[in-house]
């Protein structure tokens, strides 16, 4: 299955053009052009990797990380960022961002961070996976309990 | 340095250092979609070599995209010249419009991170001034920034100018949130010093939602 990215932008011929090179290295790509619009999406779906633009108007970078988190904490977000943000992109690897590229960003630099931010992910929910296993092994009627 | 001359000057690279800041980060973007773009030929072509077919009409709206990015830096890079050369002279004869219509286009990326909208309805005619080009742009930079703060719940500022007899007016109106207690002071030190300086009055008026700055004909008539 291809890893499944968010592309989170208000530049819509960034946008159009990253997601196209994206698609073309086989990640399976959706887009969105503002935090709120981000946000819904990540509601209704899961995704393994959001790449996300810091400086956007409305709801802004660090604003869409700290939803992100709470609503998927298991999905790996990437920061993008313009010269002037990178003390924001600093922050949001505080509260939890895998990395930050700064614009204009070397393609392949992405494809290597976005493959190591899955890379975490599918441990993260091995590790789980895992625990939930032993867990029902030690006791076989908590797979009767709901979460 | 006399304080007032330290407050105009803090004042004045304060305003400069953030609006080449805010075009160095438009510059970004462009150079970020027009590197996408060429990327993008790369991998394409990357394709043709192992025998894909590539659509002429996708060739055709990247070759656009990059024409419509270069024309962005472009209108950019020219507002950016129209501040620049503001401290050609310390003291020169302008046109009002002059210092508006680059102000607003440079204030674009602030108002639309904040999501308010500035309309210009600016005098048809020339409003000639002699006065300190940067320095003014500067004063009207600072209301412009509050007023985008002070902005009602339909997140519009208009600007309007009004000649009088004794200069010009400019308004900056529907400001529904000018009696909000969030707002910062003002106006305070920096737009009071400029006010001096320019021989300018700056009045809130939050009955009629507005900010007015009074503008001289002639500064040195001050």
């Amino acid at each position: 299955m291809n890893t499944r990215v968010l592309l989170v932008d208000d530049e819509e011929q960034f946008v159009d053009a990253l997601s196209e090179r994206l698609t073309i290295r086989d990640y399976e790509i959706t887009t969105s052009l503002n935090g709120k619009d981000a946000l819904e999406k990540i509601r209704q779906y899961n995704y393994d990797v959001v790449i996300l633009d810091v400086a956007m108007p409305g709801t802004d970078g660090i604003e869409v990380l700290r939803e992100i988190k709470k609503l998927k904490p298991l999905t790996e977000v990437i920061m993008l960022t313009g010269h002037g943000t990178v003390e924001t992109a600093i922050e949001g690897m505080k509260r939890g961002a895998f990395d930050f590229l700064m614009k204009p960003c070397d393609t392949e630099a992405l494809d290597t961070k976005i493959k190591k931010a899955f890379a975490r992910k599918d441990e993260h929910e091995e590790r789980i996976r895992t625990a939930m296993v032993s867990g029902s092994i030690s006791s076989p009627r908590s797979v009767l309990e709901d979460d | 340095m006399s304080a007032k001359l330290e407050i105009v000057t803090e004042s004045g690279l304060q305003f400069f250092g953030k609006m080449t800041a805010s075009i160095s980060h438009e510059i970004k973007n462009v150079l970020a979609i027009i590197n996408e773009n060429a990327g993008l030929l790369e991998d394409l072509a990357l394709m043709a070599d192992r025998g894909a077919a590539i659509e002429p009409q996708r060739l055709k709206n990247m070759s656009r995209a990059v024409m419509k990015q270069v024309s962005r830096a472009d209108t950019i890079m020219k507002n950016m010249n129209r501040l620049a050369h503001s401290v050609d002279e310390s003291i020169n004869t302008i046109d009002l419009k002059d210092i508006l219509e680059p102000l607003v286009a440079l204030s674009y990326r602030f108002a639309s991170t904040r999501g308010v909208a500035v309309q210009p309805k600016l005098n048809e005619g020339p409003v000639t001034l002699r006065t300190s080009p940067f320095f003014l742009m500067n004063l009207l930079w600072l209301c412009l920034d509050f007023a985008m703060d002070a902005a009602g719940e339909d997140k519009i500022v208009e600007l309007v100018t009004q000649k009088t007899e004794a200069g010009v007016r400019v308004f900056f109106k529907s400001l529904g949130g000018l009696a909000g207690d969030s707002l910062k002071p003002f106006p305070a030190e920096h737009e009071k010093g400029l006010c001096d300086l320019l021989g300018a009055e700056l009045e809130v008026s939050t009955g009629n939602q507005e900010i007015i700055v009074r503008i001289v004909e002639d500064i040195d008539r001050n």
